[in-house]
């Protein structure tokens, strides 16, 4: 009896252990194309002393693009500033670390940083962990600047900002687009109810709605469980007679939707958010599917201007993938923390106090033209001002609408 | 010397235990004092305090009950939320800090224990796997539970939804508890590497005084021959409910513990679903089942690796599974067993001892 309860524990655990392995593996090999560069971004010495950037994101795990785009593309700034000489002569240095997108890894993360010798935080790159780590930051007053956590709780601290639009601001800006260039009347609402950059972006989508005067005639929900069959969510939008879908979703979500909208002969619009940038890398999926796909996004890879151009060119050289929204962030959040830093006249041998007591001022008064947008500049309460680009995907490629 | 020696068996291996703690407590606390360690240990204090804790509770289940549970995380789940809505209550009540959290984590520990009972009741009737089955869907049905709850409060009372936050109603001056996935955010962070050891010892004192008395002997029996047991006369539900609920509540103090560490507190699978479970379960049977110092010497390393591992970047969580296949098999496989049985240390002092008498 008990060398049978034995046996039993020790096969479950053994399953367990290796689900644990699939888990780690799973997310190495999404991320190992990402980082053929060691993660410490290789700085040579000079005689401006280096400046320590640590960085923090999922490399591991469910939402392991987001984490291992936001670092290829903070590697390819990196080494362009230091190419172009480093920030006021010091060379950049940048240790990213995985959070597993997990609150309490994310602070294991953050205080290896610190012992590493960050001096500047950028990250975390997904709004939960951010949201643990922001009070440790505010205690140690490091300066933080996270690529692509949008929940309003993650820089409710004095030196914390954000790169991208928080998640009221996405919800509220695609209300009014609809309403402005007239998309569409009757609109029915997709969304994960158990995710926080859905609900959230959702929320302010219905409450956007009633001031701009956009009809939901549908709301559906679905959870993190539930989210390989959409039929009975499509059937109830197209019983509704929307005329446009909003779906605040992450892709690969997204994916089965339209799938399963063509599969029923439903023929409305997709409206969604920065969570489907990346739709069209899907391994398998049918890109004519996604055709006449909207969608709020800071960053469209298919830009002309120089800026975007050469960005996308060194990410395919490195990664071998169109350059997503995270990556544009991450690479945006190292520019911002150099013209940050050149604007305190910040030095390679000031702690990491001395230096966010020096670049939360001047937040406020630096314009950055990044890839996210052309001139963008700060609230004191951390968001960013810059104009969110809206993109249909049209003959499998973003295009931008204006 | 003397005393040492006329202690019975079982008195030495608890001391050696409660002395492992207090040292082990000692000298991590001397160095934080001296500031001689890194910040990521400091930061990694409290949260192993809470491993070991729910690995010891869960070895009360496993080990000295003998019942497989599953669903471990599901009762750290339930003392978590509960004691940190508490803790919101009475932030502005109650500003003594270390009586609020006392009263938090009482709370965390009677609400866990509750559902301990509750769960128990019907399962642990059956003889079997059910309790597996039940526990495992338990913490599964927690954990989909807070994610779906909204929950408010204003001076009308307590508003619940389950759609949104919007749908509330609640007045301006309410307050927003729970938001669905987002779950809490802004706990007071009242946990500290003293509390943690000073729950970590509550929780060895309850563990290890029940395993050594009648009660406790009551339990194993059942563990060991549950006919054998019910014919000298022992109420098997009753005994195993007591030792269930006794482990749910001590997870519900863990759960606490963890709670009062970060200032977002959401039901991930990640920190409260099955795989978390597992973890603690894997520092069980790592640490091996029913040995209670092991539990705590597997909980603190296997928490401490992954975070040690950092440096090997994308191979680290791979690294992981590798160094918990290697235990397992160097633990249970019959060949290392005897392998080690031959070359152990006290074989060896045995073996000079008996030398020696020889010559």
């Amino acid at each position: 009896m008990k060398k049978n309860l034995l046996k039993r524990m020790m096969s479950l655990t053994m399953v367990a252990a290796m689900a644990l392995s699939m888990a780690g593996c799973g997310g190495s090999a999404a991320t190992e194309e990402a980082t053929t560069s060691d993660s410490t971004a290789s700085a040579e010495t000079s005689e401006g002393g280096t400046f320590k950037i640590g960085g923090i994101g999922p490399t591991t795990g469910a939402v392991a693009i987001a984490g291992a785009s936001v670092k290829a593309g903070a590697e390819i700034a990196v080494e362009e500033i230091n190419a172009a000489g480093g920030i006021n002569g010091m060379m950049v240095e940048m240790n990213y670390q995985d959070d597993e997108h997990d609150a309490e890894k994310a602070i294991n993360a953050y205080n290896t940083l610190k012992d590493w010798g960050m001096q500047v935080l950028m990250g975390t790159v997904t709004s939960n962990p951010c949201i643990g780590v922001a009070p440790e930051a505010e205690a140690d007053n490091m300066f933080l600047l996270t690529p692509c956590a949008s929940a309003v709780e993650c820089i409710v601290a004095d030196n914390a900002f954000r790169v991208c639009f928080s998640d009221p601001n996405q919800g509220a800006a695609s209300a009014q687009y609809i309403v402005d260039n007239g998309v569409a009347d009757k609109v029915a609402v997709i969304y994960d109810s158990s995710d926080v950059y859905s609900s959230g972006i959702y929320e302010s989508f219905a409450a956007g709605a009633a001031e701009y005067g956009v009809d939901i005639v549908e709301t559906q929900a679905f959870t993190s469980e539930s989210r390989t069959d959409f039929s009975v969510q499509i059937q109830k939008a197209k019983a509704s007679g929307a005329e446009l879908v909003y779906i605040p979703i992450y892709y690969s979500d997204a994916t089965l939707i339209l799938a399963e909208a063509v599969k029923q002969g439903y023929d409305a619009r997709f409206f969604g958010c920065d969570g489907l940038d990346g739709i069209l890398n899907v391994e398998g999926f049918d890109t004519s599917l996604a055709e006449g796909l909207m969608l709020l996004t800071p960053f469209a890879a298919d830009a002309t201007d120089d800026l975007t151009v050469s960005f996308v060119e060194k990410y395919m050289d490195k990664v071998g993938e169109v350059p997503n929204q995270y990556a544009a962030d991450g690479y945006d959040a190292i520019y911002i923390i150099k013209a940050a830093a050149e604007a305190a006249g910040v030095t390679a041998d000031m702690d990491y106090s001395t230096i966010c007591d020096l670049m939360v001022p001047v937040m406020t008064e630096i314009t950055v033209a990044g890839l996210t947008g052309p001139a963008m500049t700060w609230e004191a309460s951390g968001e960013p001002n810059k104009d969110p680009k809206v993109v249909e995907i049209v003959d499998g490629a973003y295009v931008l609408m204006q | 010397m003397n005393m040492i020696k006329s202690m019975s068996k079982t008195t030495k291996n608890n001391a050696i235990t409660y002395a492992m703690v207090i040292i082990a407590f000692a000298v991590v606390q001397t160095m934080v004092m001296t500031g001689n360690i890194t910040s990521l240990m400091n930061g990694l204090l409290v949260p192993l305090c809470t491993y070991v804790i729910l690995a010891i509770s869960l070895n009360l289940t496993v080990g000295i009950l003998g019942e497989l549970s599953l669903g471990h995380a599901g009762f750290m789940c339930v003392g978590a939320f509960s004691s940190s809505i508490f803790s919101q209550l009475t932030v502005d009540v109650i500003t003594t800090g270390w009586m609020r959290f006392s009263l938090a984590i009482i709370l965390g520990a009677i609400m866990a224990g509750l559902f301990g009972f509750l769960v128990g009741i019907p399962v642990l009737r059956l003889k079997g796997d059910y309790l597996a089955i039940v526990t495992l869907a338990f913490g599964e049905i927690v954990k989909n539970v807070i994610n779906a709850i909204y929950v408010g409060i204003d001076e009308a009372g307590v508003h619940f939804s389950l759609q949104d936050v919007t749908s509330l109603g609640l007045s301006e001056t309410g307050l927003v508890l729970i938001k669905g996935p987002r779950g809490i955010t802004g706990t007071p962070k009242d946990s500290t590497f003293v509390i943690g050891v000073i729950l970590i010892i509550i929780t060895l004192i309850v563990i290890l005084n029940l395993m050594n008395s009648r009660t406790g002997r009551a339990i194993m029996s059942i563990r060991d021959n549950r006919i054998a047991a019910e014919s000298v006369g022992i109420n098997i539900t009753k005994y195993k409910l007591l030792a269930f609920a006794i482990s749910a509540a001590l997870a519900g103090v863990a759960g606490a513990l963890y709670a009062h560490n970060l200032s977002t507190l959401t039901a991930l699978p990640k920190n409260f679903g099955y795989n978390m479970s597992i973890m603690i379960l894997v520092f069980v049977v790592l640490g091996g089942i029913g040995n209670i110092r092991g539990s705590i010497i597997a909980a603190v390393v296997l928490t401490l690796i992954p975070e040690l591992l950092r440096s090997l970047n994308d191979y680290r969580m791979l690294m992981y599974a590798i160094v918990l296949i290697v235990t397992m098999i160097c633990t249970w496989s019959p060949k290392i067993k005897e392998l080690r049985e031959r070359y152990s240390l006290q074989n060896w002092i045995q073996k000079k001892k008996h030398a020696k008498e020889v010559v």
